[in-house]
């Protein structure tokens, strides 16, 4: 038998290979290290997401097939991989004091971060189907576990419970439809399934379509959009704060960085079957978001509706699948790791054991005493409404310009109404913070050092990007040729 | 000799009983059976496919797919058991701490 | 053609289960029901049942078969490895050394956690 041993291409996955032997080592050191030795994990683990990162950067404009052609290196991967380090950086220094007053302060966590992270940047690099699916499996069951972390505390193993459940049957939907579209097209690979559907006759074959249909159901579910939106406020209240700050930027991103190769560019053929069904869910997904977020009293699932209405509003883009609106999903997904994370940053530091303060109601008369931290949220909180100079509007704006450069006018103009509608529960927390009379003592705040340079990060972030948008719009269309 | 659709309706059944199963049952273990058999409805497909198509790329994702479901049932029996600890119970109806 | 080969299995299918049906339907349809106590406690070899049937059981059972269908899905991988592994030459050695060292890390730190340990 004549065996063609396939090229292996070292060097493109070098971001994950550093992660993933970063995470390996960090969970030997938990077990063999002495106690004080294991409290430099999380600095270590900073170190291999900065090494990662280098690397992306350094890899940028190279472009290169690895695995049998399984793995892709494009500036697109490249680009949420950039997205994805940072999620995790921010999340790991947003950690490390949380976890210590909470009792909770295991090597684990990091380990388990970290390999989440490998598993999405797999995902947003998957030329194939099964990469797809084990890169989604990767980080998904890492954050099953990393949303129970808090185990005494029965709303956590709650979440937990009922992130696995509907997440593993969300899954089966993905599986069913891969295996249908690769029973019509003979091939898991995105660029067999691109040259397979290019030729008429495909069009019409029902196992194709049956496939697609369900693998928007699974990649519904992993992005949040209505009607599979069920588990996200669950979740996100009873998690971690730290792991769902991680959660509410990094499988979004992961799962939007997979549904754009596969939509619109596997399956772009069939632009005309699947693009009314996006537009409907991007309707109900943005519309519910944020009327159900007005009427949240605990400021986790009012930012959990207001990630849903987010998705919504990225799936806008997709429906406008031209260069600009393409671009517009990487832009505003990097705009959104940094105001979400942000705003949970702050949630974070302003809780303590024992007195989570995650009423709205508890942020009343913040700014009286801590002038700064209010500030910060503002800033955050402006950027998740729209309101200019903030990223956050400027990625509303190219989103919007691109739906209706794309002739869907009715999808613009819902758009905004939503986008109104939101500035109202985002302005409620300034207000409060602002103008209102505080309800209770506040406890003395100290922030750690890692703390407060993770909340600079993230409002200069948040600023830059919103003060000079057309750089990064340009770094974004340069990484989506590869799909056009 | 069996075509291919009786392998695929199979494989249809196969997952409609186990969608039905997690929508209706309410003991948490058997819900996580009814996803595993969800799982395996796929893997049916995935080979009934490869042999019908000549191409061995549905098998070799079959292997990917029961390492993935193996390692899946680890982390939520795992899940399920912390849940156990603190609330004595597996029945679905009473995971109600956290509602509308 | 090849399913009349296995009608006799079947036959015998048939003849099996019906049989064992047709008894139990005729032995509730005839004869008397006189429940008693003594009648209705479980059976063990006529001495009289000590304690209850279900006891709990040690989690560490639970854990020994998780870690068992960990490792068990990695021999699984090594199947094929092992059926054509002379024609992979050092290629597929290397790549094999790789997996088998992650999950290595994966059993240092299973061992070194104690879950292991028995008693």
């Amino acid at each position: 038998m004549n065996l063609v041993i396939p090229e292996i291409n070292w060097s493109a996955i070098g971001p994950e290979l550093t992660l993933s032997i970063t995470a390996m080592v960090l969970l030997l050191l938990s077990v063999v290290a002495s106690p004080t030795a294991r409290r430099a994990i999380p600095y270590l683990s900073l170190l291999g997401i900065a090494f990662a990162l280098l690397l992306c950067i350094s890899l940028w404009g190279k472009s290169a097939y690895a695995f049998n052609r399984m793995v892709v290196l494009d500036n697109y991967a490249l680009f949420f991989k950039i997205i994805f380090l940072i999620t995790t950086a921010l999340t790991v220094l947003m950690s490390i004091r949380y976890l210590k007053e909470q009792g909770y302060e295991h090597g684990e966590y990091y380990v388990l971060i970290l390999f989440a992270a490998v598993g999405m940047m797999f995902m947003a690099s998957a030329a194939d189907l099964i990469i797809v699916f084990l890169g989604l499996e990767t980080f998904s069951l890492a954050i099953y576990v990393l949303a129970g972390f808090f185990r005494a505390q029965p709303k956590s193993i709650e979440s937990s419970l009922k992130y696995f459940l509907l997440g593993a049957f969300s899954t089966g939907f993905l599986l069913y439809g891969i295996a249908l579209i690769y029973g019509a097209t003979g091939t898991t690979n995105l660029k067999g399934i691109y040259e397979f559907v290019s030729k008429a006759p495909a069009l019409t074959d029902p196992l194709l379509l049956i496939g697609m249909g369900l693998l928007i159901v699974g990649f519904g579910f992993k992005v949040a959009s209505v009607p599979f939106h069920m588990w996200t406020p669950d979740v996100y209240e009873g998690a971690p704060t730290s792991i769902t700050a991680f959660m509410s930027v990094g499988p979004k991103a992961a799962g939007f960085a997979a549904f754009l190769r596969v939509f619109l560019y596997a399956l772009s053929p069939l632009q005309t079957d699947w693009i009314w069904i996006l537009w409907v869910l991007a309707v109900l997904t943005m519309t519910l978001g944020n009327v159900v977020a007005i009427a949240q009293k605990n400021i986790k699932r009012m930012l959990a509706y207001s990630s849903i209405a987010h998705a919504g509003y990225i799936l806008v883009a997709m429906v406008a699948a031209d260069e600009l609106g393409t671009a517009s999903v990487l832009y505003y997904m990097l705009a959104y790791a940094f105001m979400n994370l942000g705003a949970f940053g702050v949630i974070i530091l302003f809780g303590r054991k024992g007195e989570e303060n995650v009423n709205i109601s508890d942020y009343s008369g913040m700014a009286a005493k801590y002038p700064l931290l209010a500030a910060v949220m503002a800033i955050f909180m402006f950027s998740l409404a729209g309101i200019p100079p903030t990223a956050g509007f400027v990625g509303k704006f190219y989103i919007f310009s691109a739906a209706v450069k794309a002739g869907y006018i009715g999808l613009a103009i819902i758009g905004v109404l939503n986008s109104a509608l939101s500035v109202y529960f985002y302005l409620r927390i300034t207000v409060m913070m602002y103008m209102r009379s505080p309800e209770k003592e506040f406890a003395k705040l100290e922030p750690s050092p890692a703390m407060v340079i993770a909340l600079i990060i993230a409002v200069f972030g948040t600023l830059q990007i919103g003060i000079t948008p057309s750089h990064y719009l340009n770094l974004a269309k340069q990484s989506i040729l590869a799909l056009m | 000799m069996v075509s291919l659709s009786s392998y695929l309706i199979l494989s249809a059944i196969l997952f409609s009983v186990g969608v039905v199963g997690f929508l209706l049952r309410r003991n948490i273990i058997v819900i996580f059976m009814s996803i595993e058999l969800m799982l395996n409805a796929a893997n049916l497909a995935f080979v009934a496919f490869s042999r019908f198509l000549d191409s061995m790329d549905g098998q070799i994702f079959v292997f990917f797919v029961m390492a993935v479901a193996a390692a899946e049932a680890v982390v939520g029996l795992a899940i399920i058991m912390a849940m156990y600890r603190v609330k004595e119970t597996v029945n679905a109806d009473e995971m109600n701490l956290m509602k509308w | 053609m090849m399913i009349t080969d296995y009608l006799p299995i079947f036959i015998f299918l048939v003849v099996a289960v019906g049989f064992a049906l047709v008894t139990i339907f005729l032995s509730s349809i005839i004869g008397k029901r006189k429940i008693t106590p003594q009648k209705m406690i479980p059976y063990e070899c006529g001495m009289d049942p000590i304690g209850q049937a279900r006891k709990p059981f040690s989690v560490k059972f639970y854990i020994i078969a998780m870690l068992f269908i960990i490792f068990d899905i990695e021999a699984v991988f090594l199947y094929p490895w092992a059926v054509i592994f002379k024609e992979l030459k050092i290629f597929g050695l290397v790549e094999m050394a790789i997996f088998i060292a992650i999950l290595l890390v994966g059993f240092v730190y299973v061992w070194k956690k104690g879950a292991l340990e028995w008693e």
